[in-house]
C-alpha cells in the first residue's frame, strides 16, 4: 500500500470523539467542514480577518481558519452545532432568533461562539465589554445592535432573571 | 428598472391589480391585525442560530469535482494564446474550459450583454476570468491553474471618468455611444431658463463619490449538476434565480430553459452583489455538462472583490436655483459614472443617478445629464440604494449649503418644502403616501436639534460636537421589469392540505431581509393561522412561480400583494365551503386564531384543518394562485422606465459627530433615524433592516472605498485593486456602531400589502450627507467627497477655502457632448409624460 500523506487522528468535538484522516497542512476549519461535515462553522476570508470561522478550543474563542488541525488534537473543540442541548436551543440562540439578530445568518455561528465564550467568564457584561468581545466578528446585515441586545438578554436570563427585550428595541422609539 | 429599448417593446395586458376596493387592506387598523406588526420570529431564524442552514458551499454531492478560475493579471490586454496542455495532463484534472467553449455573450440587461463566461479574446480588468479547471480536489484545480500559460498583448489602461472621456482608443467595447462612453442620458423637464430666472439664489457645486463594495460575509459559491436525464440543476448564492435561469438558457443553448433548474440557496448577504448572472455560475454549469459530474466552485474573498458590481464611483456637478424660502425652482444635474469593465446594471444605474431627486422636495424644472464610462476596473452595478445614493449625497450636502447661504435652519427649510402626497413629480414619478414631514419632526425633536445645532460645543476631551441632517426617499421595487414583457413581476401559489398545512410557493429569494417570513406573515394574517405553522417554499425555478428577484426593495410589496391575492382566493373558497356546512353566510365568517367561525356567534365554527377537510370534500383539492404587476407608469418618455415604483419610502436622519479640531479625527456617537415604511409587517425585523442600513451607510461615510493602485511598472501601467481583503478594505466593527434612536413611521400606502412600503435601502442614503453636514456644523469645513475620511477633514481644515473635494468650478468635470436633450413638459405645464422631440418615437410613429 503506498505510504499515505494523511494523518489519522481523533478530535474531541462538542464532547464526542471524531476520528478523521486529513492532510497535515489542513486548517481546523477545513477539517471540521470537509472531513467531519460540521458545516455550521463558516468561512468569509480564510485569512483571519472576518470572524465567521470562530470556534472554541478549551473554552476560548479562536479563528479556526488560522489554527492547524493538528494543533487541536487532544483539546476540547466546540462549534455552533454543540451549543444546543438536545432539541432545545441555548438561551443565546433563542434570544438571537427572537430579536432578529440573525438576518442572513452567515456570521451567526461565529458570533454565537464568541458571545458564548464571553458569557462563560462574564455573567453580566457591560455594553462596552460586549463590543470588545465581538469586535472580531464582522457582520454586514444587522449593524450589531440586535446582537448586543440578544447577548444582554441571554446573559440576564442565564442569571435567572426573567428579562424581556425593551419595547424600544422591538418597536423603535 | 427597465432598459427602455423601443425594439423590444411588447405591451402585455398586465395581470389583474387585485380588487379595486382597498385590495391590499392598507386602511386596516393596527389593532385589527392578528399577526402583522407583531415581533414574530422569522421562519428561518432557529435553523440559522443552530448552524443548520445550508449555504451553497455547505453542499456536496457524490463524485463532485472542484472548479477554480484562472483570472487575468493584466488590467487591459488582448489574449494572444492560451496553452492548457500541462494543466490537462495533471493527474486529477477532469475538465478545462476556455472562452471558445462558451461563445454566447450574456449580461443582466438586454442592451448590454457584453460579458462572456470566460474571456475569448480580451481581458478588461485584473480578475477577469480566462480559464476554468475542474479536478477531483481543490488543490489539484489550483495547481492546474498555475500550469496554464496565457500570453497577453497589453493595451493602454483607462483609469477613470476623465481618462475615459479623453481617450476613445483603445475602446473597451465595440458598443455604446462612442469611444469609452457606454451611455449618455439627457432629459429636460420644464423650462430651466425660467426656473433659474425666478430663483432668488443660485449656486453650483461639484461632488465626488468614490466607489465601494457590498462585502457580503458569504463568498459566492455555486454547485451545478447536469444529470443523466439531460437536466441541469444549479444551486447558487444568488439574489435573482430567475435572471440567472434566463442567462444560463441563453449561453448553454441548445439546452432549453425548461431543462434548467436554478435553486437560490440561503444567501449569506447580497446587498446587490449577487444579482448579476456570474461567470463562475455559467462555468460550473458548462463544466458539469462537459464532465457529467457535479461541479462546485467557492470563490475566495479576493475573487469576491473582482466580482464587485458595487457602488459606481460618480463625479457630480449640480446647479440649483431656490426661492428665499428654499423651494427648488430649477435643478441642473450632471453625473459622470465610472462604470468599470462591463455593462452590468450600469445603464439602469445611470438613469437612477437622475431619478429620485424630485421625490423628496418639489423641483419645478429639472435637467438631468448622465454619462457612464468603461474603465479597466472591476465592473460596477447595484449596491444597496443602487445609483440613488451618490446623487442624494450631492443634493443633501448642496441643500445644507443653500440653507447656510439663505440663513435658514436646514431642517425647517426641508419641512417647508416637502413633496406632496398623491402627486406627480417633474419627471412623472407618482408619489403615493409621503411621511417625510413626521420623519423630520421626530429626528429634530429626538436629537435636540434646535438646542444643540450650531453651538459647536467643546467637550471635555477637546473635541467639538456637530449635528447634521439629511433626508431621502427610495422606491418600493422597480416599476418595470429588466426585460420588457407584460407578465406579472411576482407569482404565488398556495396549497391547502387536509392535514391543516398551508404551503406557500413563491420564486422570491431570501437574502437575509426576511422575504420568506413576509410570505408567512401575510398569508397567516389573511387565513387567521400562525405564520410559523405555514410552510414556505421559495426560489426554486422548478417548484415556485416566477418572482423577478431580490433587488430594488421590491419583494415585500410585490410578493406580498401576490401572496395576499392567493390567500384571499383561498379564504373565499374555504368560506363558501364552511358557510354551507354551518349554514352561515360566507361574508360573516371570521378567520382568526386557527379557527373559522361566525362573527355573530364565535362558538359556531371549526378549526382551519376541519375547514379544509369539509371544503376539499365539497370542491376537491384546494390550490390558489396570486400575482402582482405594478401599476402602469405615467412616464412615457424614453428613459422613463427607471424610477417608477408602486410607492416610495421616506427617511430623515440626524447624525451627531465629535471632531478633533487638531487632527480631523471624528467619531459618530449617536444617530437618530426616522423611516416612513407605510406599515411594519414585523416590528423587530423592520428595525433590523433600518439599523443595518445605518451601519452600512456609516461604513461608506467613514471608511469604505474601492481604491485602485495606479502606478507605472517598467514603462507599463499597473492598475490593480489596492485592498482586496477584509482587513484592508475597512468596514465598521462592533466598536464603530453608534447608539441609534430609530423611529418607525407608518403612513400606509394603498399600493402595498396592509400599506407596507420598502424598508431595507432607504435609511442608508441620508447617512453619508448627514455626516458631511455634521462635520461642517462642528468645525466649519466642507468635505464634498465621500468617504469623509479623517485625512480629508484635516486637509479641509488647512485649505484656504475650508473645503476638500473636486475642483469647485466646472474644470473638475470631464467635457462631454451630451447632444440634444429630450424635452418633456412637466405635469404642471400640461405635459402628458411623452417627450416632444423623441427621435426614436417620432420615427416609429411616422412609419
Amino acid at each position: 500500500m503506498t505510504e499515505s500523506n494523511k494523518v489519522l487522528a481523533t478530535f474531541q468535538v462538542n464532547g464526542e470523539p471524531h476520528e478523521v484522516a486529513f492532510r497535515p497542512h489542513k486548517t481546523l476549519l477545513e477539517v471540521l467542514r470537509e472531513e467531519m461535515t460540521l458545516t455550521g462553522t463558516k468561512h468569509g476570508c480564510e485569512l483571519g480577518e472576518c470572524g465567521t470561522c470562530t470556534v472554541q478550543i478549551d473554552g476560548t474563542s479562536v479563528l479556526s481558519c488560522l489554527v492547524l488541525a493538528v494543533d487541536a488534537i487532544g483539546k476540547e473543540v466546540r462549534t455552533v452545532e454543540g451549543l444546543a442541548c438536545g432539541s432545545d436551543l441555548a438561551p443565546l440562540q433563542d434570544c438571537m432568533a427572537d430579536l432578529g439578530a440573525a438576518q442572513c445568518g452567515y456570521c451567526t455561528p461565529g458570533v454565537l461562539m464568541a458571545a458564548d465564550a464571553l458569557l462563560k467568564d462574564n455573567a453580566k457584561p457591560t455594553r462596552d465589554e460586549i463590543k470588545e468581545a465581538m469586535a472580531g466578528n464582522l457582520c454586514r446585515c444587522t449593524g450589531y445592535l440586535k446582537i448586543f441586545e440578544a447577548i444582554e438578554l441571554a446573559a440576564a436570563r442565564m442569571r435567572g432573571e426573567d428579562a424581556e427585550p425593551s419595547k424600544e428595541s422591538i418597536y423603535g422609539a | 428598472m427597465v432598459l427602455d429599448d423601443p425594439k423590444a417593446r411588447v405591451e402585455g395586458p398586465g395581470a389583474p391589480q387585485g380588487r379595486d376596493d382597498a385590495p391590499w387592506q392598507h386602511d386596516k387598523k393596527k389593532d385589527e391585525l392578528e399577526h402583522v406588526g407583531k415581533p414574530i420570529r422569522k421562519v428561518d431564524a432557529r435553523s440559522k442560530v443552530a448552524g443548520l442552514t445550508q449555504f451553497a458551499d455547505d453542499m456536496t454531492l457524490p463524485r463532485m469535482l472542484h472548479m477554480k478560475l484562472l483570472r487575468s493579471t493584466k488590467a487591459h490586454a488582448e489574449i494572444v494564446k492560451i496553452d492548457t496542455a500541462a494543466a490537462e495532463a495533471l493527474p486529477g484534472v477532469k475538465g478545462v474550459l476556455t472562452g471558445k467553449d462558451m461563445p454566447t455573450p450574456f449580461g443582466i440587461l438586454p442592451v448590454s450583454q457584453d460579458e462572456h463566461a470566460l474571456c475569448p479574446d480580451r481581458v478588461r480588468f485584473v480578475g477577469d476570468p480566462v480559464v476554468a479547471v475542474a479536478a477531483t480536489e481543490e488543490e489539484i484545480a489550483w495547481d492546474a491553474c498555475r500550469l496554464v500559460d496565457v500570453e497577453y498583448r497589453e493595451l493602454r489602461t483607462i483609469g477613470g471618468v476623465h481618462e475615459a472621456a479623453d481617450h476613445d482608443e483603445p475602446r473597451l467595447h465595440d458598443y455604446g455611444v462612442r469611444g469609452n462612453i457606454h451611455r449618455l442620458e439627457n432629459l429636460e423637464f420644464g423650462d430651466l431658463k425660467d426656473g433659474f430666472e425666478r430663483a432668488d439664489h443660485v449656486r453650483e457645486d461639484t461632488v465626488w463619490f468614490e466607489g465601494n463594495t457590498h462585502l457580503p460575509m458569504e463568498q459566492h459559491a455555486t454547485l451545478a449538476h447536469f444529470d443523466k436525464d439531460g437536466k441541469l440543476t444549479i444551486w447558487s448564492s444568488t439574489q435573482t434565480p430567475h435572471y440567472l435561469h434566463r442567462a444560463l438558457a441563453r449561453v448553454l443553448a441548445p439546452l432549453p430553459a425548461h431543462r434548467i433548474r436554478v435553486i437560490a440557496c440561503p444567501n449569506g448577504g447580497g446587498f446587490g452583489g449577487k444579482s448579476d448572472p456570474f461567470n463562475h455560475e455559467i462555468c460550473a454549469a458548462k463544466m458539469s455538462m462537459l464532465t457529467g459530474r457535479p461541479v462546485k466552485i467557492a470563490l475566495t474573498r479576493e475573487e469576491v472583490f473582482w466580482c464587485h458590481r458595487g457602488r459606481h464611483p460618480v463625479l457630480m456637478r449640480s446647479k440649483i436655483g431656490v426661492t428665499k424660502t428654499g423651494r427648488i425652482t430649477a435643478l441642473d444635474f450632471h453625473s459622470f459614472l465610472d462604470g468599470g469593465a462591463y455593462g452590468s446594471y450600469g445603464t439602469a444605474s445611470t438613469f437612477y443617478t437622475g431619478a429620485l431627486q424630485t421625490v423628496t422636495y418639489p423641483v419645478e424644472n429639472y435637467h438631468f445629464r448622465g454619462a457612464r464610462f468603461f474603465t479597466n476596473k472591476a465592473p460596477c452595478g447595484p449596491k444597496r440604494g443602487h445609483g440613488t445614493v451618490q446623487p442624494r449625497f450631492a443634493l443633501e450636502v448642496q441643500l445644507d449649503k443653500v440653507a447656510c447661504d439663505l440663513g435658514l435652519d436646514p431642517a425647517q427649510m426641508r419641512l417647508d418644502n416637502l413633496a406632496e402626497r398623491d402627486s406627480l413629480t417633474a419627471n412623472f414619478l407618482r408619489i403615493g403616501s409621503m411621511g417625510l414631514g413626521p420623519c423630520i419632526e421626530k429626528v429634530v425633536e429626538g436629537s435636540g436639534w434646535k438646542e444643540r445645532r450650531g453651538k459647536r460645543e467643546v467637550l471635555a476631551n477637546g473635541r467639538v460636537r456637530g449635528l447634521g441632517i439629511a433626508c431621502s426617499s427610495y422606491l418600493s421595487g422597480a416599476g418595470l421589469p429588466i426585460y420588457w414583457n407584460g407578465m406579472p413581476h411576482s407569482g404565488v401559489q398556495l396549497q391547502l392540505d387536509r392535514s391543516g398545512l398551508c404551503t406557500v410557493f413563491c420564486g422570491s429569494t431570501d437574502i437575509g431581509q426576511g422575504s420568506d417570513s413576509v410570505l408567512g406573515w401575510i398569508v397567516g394574517e389573511v387565513l387567521g393561522i400562525d405564520p410559523l405553522d405555514i410552510k414556505v417554499v421559495t426560489s426554486d425555478t422548478d417548484l415556485t412561480p416566477v418572482d423577478l428577484g431580490s433587488y430594488s426593495s421590491r419583494v415585500t410589496v410585490m410578493t406580498g400583494n401576490a401572496a395576499m391575492q392567493a390567500a384571499e382566493r383561498a379564504r373565499d373558497i374555504l368560506a363558501k365551503g364552511v358557510g354551507e356546512k354551518l349554514e352561515v353566510p360566507a361574508s360573516r365568517l371570521v378567520f382568526h386564531g386557527g379557527r373559522v367561525f361566525d362573527a355573530q356567534d364565535p362558538e359556531v365554527g371549526m378549526t382551519f384543518k376541519e375547514a379544509i377537510g369539509f371544503t376539499e370534500a365539497a370542491v376537491g383539492t384546494i390550490g390558489t394562485v396570486g400575482s402582482y404587476t405594478p401599476p402602469k407608469s405615467p412616464a412615457r418618455f424614453r428613459g422613463g422606465g427607471v424610477g417608477p415604483s408602486p410607492s416610495y419610502s421616506y427617511s430623515a436622519c440626524v447624525v451627531e459627530v465629535e471632531v478633533d479640531p487638531e487632527t480631523g479625527v471624528y467619531s459618530v456617537p449617536h444617530v437618530w433615524m426616522a423611516h416612513d415604511i407605510g406599515r411594519a409587517l414585523n416590528a423587530a425585523v423592520a428595525m433590523g433592516q433600518i439599523e443595518g442600513s445605518i451601519y452600512m451607510g456609516l461604513g461608506e461615510a467613514m471608511m469604505e472605498e474601492m481604491a485602485y493602485r495606479d502606478r507605472s511598472h517598467k514603462g507599463k501601467r499597473v492598475f490593480v485593486h489596492k485592498i482586496p481583503s477584509m482587513l484592508e478594505y475597512k468596514s465598521p466593527s462592533a466598536f464603530e456602531m453608534p447608539e441609534c434612536t430609530t423611529y418607525v413611521i407608518e403612513d400606509p400606502d394603498k399600493n402595498g400589502p396592509f400599506g407596507a412600503k420598502e424598508v431595507g435601502q432607504g435609511p442608508l442614503l441620508p447617512i453619508m450627507p448627514a455626516v458631511a453636514n455634521a462635520v461642517f456644523d462642528a468645525v466649519g469645513v466642507r468635505v464634498d467627497e465621500n468617504p469623509i475620511s479623517f485625512e480629508k477633514v484635516f486637509a479641509a481644515m488647512h485649505a484656504e477655502d475650508k473645503r476638500y473635494g473636486p475642483a469647485a468650478d466646472d474644470s473638475g468635470v470631464p467635457t462631454v457632448d451630451f447632444g440634444e436633450s429630450l424635452k418633456v413638459k412637466t405635469p404642471w405645464q400640461g405635459g402628458d409624460g411623452k417627450a416632444s422631440n423623441d427621435p426614436h418615437r417620432t420615427k416609429k410613429a411616422a412609419k
